[in-house]
């Protein structure tokens, strides 16, 4: 975690040194805590090298910042220059001016390819476009089906024939032009680096078709070796971008630093689901965060978004807002929030949190989150709409039915009474800072406020989101670390300028 | 429990209140299952199960792939790597090369510490592992018990120690008049079916095998399960698309059990470790595969060799769902090492059993402990 590294690494430093500079023994060790999170994260060794050679001079030009803790100034060197590395120029998709604009994409066995192509299909489509699939993945049993299928769902018709995959591809090209297709998007058969035949014979197909763009499918969880695949699709294929898939796993993908330092391309896409839907334009701040083991409150988002029942979601919403939140809403909420996958891993995906709550959540077990569900199911309609008419019989009757025992039952009606209190603070005005979470919902509220238009928005979060919103997809500011001590501010001026899109 | 309540509230009162207000919520289903429909299965009508007769009683253990020659690799350097393995793997010497440099070395100053350690890392062994190996090796220099072979021969060692010895071929031995079953987990796309494909190529050599196609959330997956049905001569039991997996391994289990079929492949859908619905849908298949007449026999995590450590949390996750008897360690014919599995094997006791080096069926071999260390020092 971002917080937990800082910590470690102020743990190494030693006293501020009256030069104003963190001395070089403070940062040869903060960089060598920094090099093992790297290299656990899946950055390739020789990137890591080449980054942390740009983090020590940013480091060594910078004068020692008065709020932060040496240790977070090192941490926030090394967000910012993660971000730089992964960002730089974004690819633009322009379209060709005789369609279609061709799309190949091509990556190693299980990379998630077709899914990718679907995704890619039906975002096209959303954007107005009319894409082709074409099918050029003959090596694999059942391939041109599962495209077939995807196809069918995200309704764009798939080209396929039966004679080889080169012929395939050129096929698909020209029924594209010949039906007024603007887009078309090849599916190719997954291949080994190494594997003269098969990279030939993808290097062919890009000869015959020219594409327009070649996209590099690479799976997050890739290790050290992505960089040696990466280089070689590109020297073959002369790639346009990279599409890194699977982020909804925990993999930290550094791969996504090594590949785009290596290729030098920029990443275009993150692939965060199986479902059609669950594809991300690449945001750098995110990645940087999840490389570097912090949260990632923006996906978090997306997937509350993406997973949610809008109905039941915004009935709530409206009933917390008025300061009306029961033990009714909870439960449909708490399906809801269960809906978006393990509870363990949303948590470790909020940011913010103290070691405390970091603990709790890492030891967060599903079955007890099925204990409180007990415990609210064994309560009866009136119970829930009113938990102060639940005395000890019926507590003790509550026990008995969720099979937990009355000190359980008192925790949870305890910190629900705390909580509803809370929702009635907010809903009259502001968020409130929650004890120990370190102005999380405070960040999230904001994140959410910045990506919406002004206008939109409601009165509270329009408050909260303050001047300059209305660019969309806005990320978060890259996280203020908290300054250690309760000291003074620098004068006349912010701590960390703003990060602005 | 008390963080647990706060935490739950919390999240839960954020994430609505969050995306509620953003306005942007669409409604989604995380899998759109087809209600009320029953699978349909391909094989014959649902037999009850009979009573299974003598012969069926005692399955012997299947010799799936011969193993390699074990032979004496602790001492003998010179041995040569399993030919089956090493021929097989993709050549990605030069990583190496830095470290059979060091042949010979018998002293081990930083320099030569710091070329071990950067090959270890290049294969993914990772920082944890490869500083345990490293103090390993720090430590026999320092006891001056360096072997002739010096730091390349200590390096062996450590990692041979790791792994230990050559692990047992997959048994199919359950109780008397059980089905056995073979239960293939993993992430998305890292080689389940194919590797079914291949397992039940060798073993139906031996014994009558059934596949039971259970993921049914893929799109094409059971005709990808089929059409390696079709290619080794096995049946395979399937059901449509979104039908409940648990299902169709019941109803593999009651089909092998009326035609004598001993052994049955089941197929799972990939899914992340970190989505705790999915993880317990695959207890449930697991625990339905453990019902009579089946007996689970082997958990069979497959593991992409191009992962990184990720596949430490993906084999813990899965051991602690359904009980991982071992790993399946896929398409190690490319230039990644799998070195993760030293991790893995360290830090969870989960053993690599088969190997996987390409996309035909006889793509798969036996994990041989030394042939594979071999090849990860570019022997």
């Amino acid at each position: 975690m971002f917080d937990a590294l800082a910590q470690r690494l102020d743990r190494i430093s030693s006293s501020l040194k009256s030069r104003g500079r963190i001395s070089q023994a403070d940062l040869d060790e903060a960089l060598a805590e920094i090099r093992a999170a790297l290299l656990d994260a899946d950055v390739e060794l020789s990137v890591v090298r080449a980054f942390l050679d740009g983090v020590r001079s940013r480091c060594e030009l910078e004068a020692l910042s008065r709020s932060l803790t040496p240790g977070q100034q090192v941490v926030r060197a090394v967000n910012d220059e993660l971000i730089a590395a992964l960002g730089g120029e974004p690819l633009k998709v322009t379209y060709a001016s005789r369609p279609p604009t061709v799309i190949l994409l091509a990556g190693l066995q299980g990379a998630g390819k077709t899914t990718a192509a679907a995704k890619l299909a039906s975002w096209f489509k959303s954007q107005g476009r009319s894409p082709l699939l074409v099918a050029a993945d003959l090596q694999r049993p059942a391939a041109v089906e599962q495209l077939r299928i995807l196809g069918g769902q995200a309704g764009v018709p798939v080209f396929t024939r039966a004679t080889d995959p080169v012929d395939v591809a050129v096929g698909g090209v020209e029924e594209a032009a010949r039906v007024g297709r603007d887009v078309c998007i090849i599916d190719t058969a997954g291949r080994l680096a190494i594997d003269e035949a098969l990279m030939d014979e993808v290097r062919t197909i890009s000869a015959r078709t020219s594409p327009h763009y070649t996209f590099l499918v690479i799976d997050a969880m890739t290790g050290q070796d992505a960089v040696q695949t990466a280089r070689r699709f590109h020297d073959v294929l002369d790639l346009d971008g990279v599409i890194v898939t699977k982020l909804d796993g925990d993999a930290r993908g550094g791969v996504a630093l090594s590949v785009r330092t290596v290729v030098g391309k920029p990443i275009v896409f993150a692939s965060v689901g199986e479902r059609l839907a669950d594809l991300d334009l690449f945001y750098p701040e995110r990645m940087a965060s999840r490389i570097l083991g912090m949260g990632d409150v923006l996906s978090l988002i997306d997937q509350a978004e993406r997973s949610m029942d809008a109905d039941v979601v915004q009935s709530t919403a409206e009933r917390m807002m008025g300061g009306q939140f029961t033990l009714d809403d909870f439960l449909a909420q708490l399906a809801q929030v269960r809906k978006m996958g393990s509870l363990g891993g949303l948590m470790r995906l909020m940011p913010g949190m103290n070691k405390d709550m970091r603990e709790a959540a890492d030891q967060l077990d599903d079955r007890e989150v099925d204990r409180i569900e007990a415990i609210v199911r064994s309560m009866t309609s009136p119970e829930r709409a009113d938990p102060t008419i639940v005395d000890a019989s019926r507590r003790q009757r509550i026990a008995r039915g969720s099979g937990t025992t009355v000190v359980q039952v008192n925790q949870l009606l305890r910190q629900f009474k705390e909580m509803q209190k809370m929702m009635r603070g907010m809903a009259s005005g502001g968020m409130p800072n929650v004890p120990g979470m370190g102005g999380m919902s405070g960040k999230l509220a904001r994140a959410a406020a910045r990506r919406m238009p002004q206008s939109e928005l409601p009165p509270q979060l329009a408050a909260l989101a303050g001047p300059g919103t209305g660019a969309p997809s806005a990320p978060l500011a890259a996280p203020r670390p908290a300054p250690a001590r309760g000291g003074k501010k620098k004068k006349g001026g912010r701590v960390t300028p703003p990060k602005h899109r | 429990m008390s963080h647990t309540v706060l935490w739950l509230l919390i999240a839960v009162a954020a994430v609505v209140l969050v995306s509620a207000t953003v306005g942007l919520v669409r409604v989604r289903r995380r899998r759109a299952l087809e209600s009320g429909r029953p699978p349909s299965v391909t094989a014959a009508a649902r037999a009850p199960v009979v009573a299974a007769p003598a012969e069926a009683e005692a399955v012997a253990v299947a010799p799936p792939i011969a193993p390699a020659p074990p032979g004496d690799t602790l001492e003998a350097a010179e041995a040569p790597a399993a030919p089956e393995l090493a021929t097989r793997l993709g050549s990605a010497r030069s990583l190496f090369d830095r470290v059979r440099a060091l042949r010979g070395r018998t002293t081990v100053g930083a320099d030569e510490l710091a070329e071990v350690e950067e090959a270890l890392l290049r294969a993914d062994v990772g920082t944890a592992t490869t500083t345990a190996i490293l103090e390993a090796i720090s430590a026999s220099a320092a006891a001056r018990t360096l072997g002739e072979d010096g730091v390349t021969g200590a390096l062996r060692h450590e990692l041979l120690a790791l792994l230990g010895p050559v692990p047992a071929p997959l048994s199919a031995v359950v109780a008397p008049g059980r089905v056995a079953v073979w239960l293939f987990v993993g992430v998305n796309g890292v080689g389940k079916t194919t590797t079914i494909g291949k397992v039940a190529a060798a073993e139906s050599k031996e014994l009558p095998v059934l596949l039971a196609a259970a993921d049914t959330f893929r799109a094409a997956a059971a005709d990808q399960l089929e059409t390696w049905a079709d290619r080794v001569g096995c049946d395979v039991v399937r059901a449509d698309e979104g039908a409940d997996p648990g299902a169709v391994v019941h109803d593999a289990l009651h089909r092998a059990a009326s035609k004598h079929i001993p052994l049955v492949l089941a197929d799972t859908a990939g899914r992340l470790h970190n989505k705790a619905n999915l993880l317990e849908e695959l207890k449930k298949v697991r625990r339905v595969a453990d019902r009579e007449p089946g007996q689970v026999a082997e958990v069979l995590l497959v593991l992409d060799a191009t992962t990184g450590q990720n596949a430490i949390a993906q084999a813990r996750e899965f051991s602690e769902a359904v009980g991982v008897t071992g790993i399946v360690l896929t398409k190690l014919d490319g230039t990644a090492r799998g070195g993760v599995v030293l991790a893995v094997q360290r830090e969870l006791g989960i053993p690599v059993r088969l190997v996987g080096v390409g996309e035909q069926a006889e793509d798969l071999v036996a994990f041989d402990p030394a042939g594979f260390v071999d090849a990860l020092l570019g022997e």
